[in-house]
């Protein structure tokens, strides 16, 4: 077995969604939607408001970001610092808070222009011809692909493109196990699937709890040497069950940013890393 | 007997308890099971006769819609796990 990490974290914000700021952006512009002076808003765990913050300072766009309120200290000082204001959606809703609070005032304000990663088509397209195209520029051989499935896009995109070059890869998703505090949603009815993501498109669909990521996050640093996020982790550790189902064969794990941003959290000397991470939104 | 987590959404609807068991040797059995026991989670969790789209469930940790769905095979101990549909991480 040979196992290969995508490193995203060196993209120039820190992760993986500097690929899909610069495309819907692109997007947007070339279309029309976007002109100079108009407003983003954007709902975010954070990774992609850092993207869109940094693209949007270098374009001339003002930024909001509506993020939930319990995101590690460091996203939400990296937002400040590009220039983005901060709406904060309940952390107890978790990243579903974020949509419904971005929605709402994208439709209270028309002013406002809405990437809205979770539906637009730019954001798999980036993972076509940007992840996935060098993925499969870079191997001879890819058996099963793994990311993290937030907004789906890297596994829609990229895993397009791979079944492209290499027709019988397993796309398998990292999912992650949220604690009941960010589950914290009215009814089921407010539960949200992002557009763009189609399961039936997804071979594998793996739940990793926190302590497994982080277990994944650890091996990664001590025996890699690479810092990880905890979405980083959780592919790892999916990554590792997959591959203990195969006898042979290439792996691919998308690893979607570094661990800088997790620094302050706590869950670093937990004994208890479920607790310690069960009230916040990590990916 | 399987194990079913409860997300904190639908506790109300069984009494407030975290985790039951239940029987069933498919997650559509299982699901049965928890429905004849507790109705008012008929409406959330089926949707003629599927799957409702903001449920997602789970046995040995990997989502049911890219097994066999509501036919999934559920072992004697199998943890399964009911979650509502999240925004994913961004």
């Amino acid at each position: 077995m040979r196992l290969y990490a995508k490193l995203e974290g060196q993209n120039p914000s820190g992760s993986i969604k500097d690929r899909i700021a610069k495309a819907m952006l692109d997007a947007a512009e070339a279309s029309g939607e976007l002109q100079p002076g108009r407003r983003l808003l954007e709902p975010t765990s954070g990774n992609t408001g850092i993207a869109l913050a940094l693209a949007a300072r270098l374009r001339g766009y003002p930024l909001t970001c509506v993020l939930p309120a319990n995101v590690t200290s460091e996203r939400r000082r990296l937002l400040e610092l590009y220039g983005a204001e901060i709406v904060e959606s309940p952390g107890a809703e978790g990243s579903n808070g974020a949509v419904r609070l971005a929605i709402e005032l994208a439709e209270r304000d028309p002013s406002f222009f809405m990437p809205f990663q979770y539906a637009n088509d730019a954001n798999p397209r980036a993972h076509y011809e940007g992840t996935g195209a060098e993925i499969a520029a870079a191997l001879d051989r890819v058996d099963v692909l793994v990311a993290g499935v937030g907004t789906g896009g890297t596994l829609m995109g990229a895993g397009e493109r791979l079944r492209e070059s290499f027709p019988d890869v397993l796309v398998a998703a990292a999912e992650p196990l949220p604690g009941d505090e960010v589950m914290g949603l009215r009814s089921l009815d407010d539960g949200y699937v992002p557009p763009i993501l189609d399961v039936s498109k997804l071979d594998r669909k793996l739940l990793v709890p926190n302590t497994e990521a982080v277990s994944g996050l650890r091996l990664l640093l001590e025996r890699e040497g690479v810092f990880g996020g905890v979405s980083s982790g959780a592919v790892v550790h999916a990554a590792l069950r997959l591959a203990d189902e195969l006898d042979d064969g290439v792996i691919v794990c998308v690893l979607a940013d570094g661990g800088w941003k997790y620094l302050s959290a706590d869950f670093w000397d937990a004994t208890d890393v479920d607790t310690a991470m069960g009230r916040s939104v990590w990916w | 007997m399987a194990a079913v987590r409860i997300p904190p959404t639908l506790r109300a609807e069984v009494g407030g308890q975290r985790e039951l068991e239940a029987h069933g040797s498919t997650v559509g059995e299982v699901i049965d099971d928890l429905v004849e026991r507790f109705p008012p989670l008929g409406s959330q969790l089926l949707e003629d006769g599927q799957l409702a789209p903001f449920v997602n469930v789970y046995v040995g940790g990997e989502d049911v819609r890219t097994r066999d769905g509501l036919q999934t095979p559920v072992a004697d101990g199998d943890q399964l796990i009911l979650l509502p549909a999240m925004a994913g991480g961004s």
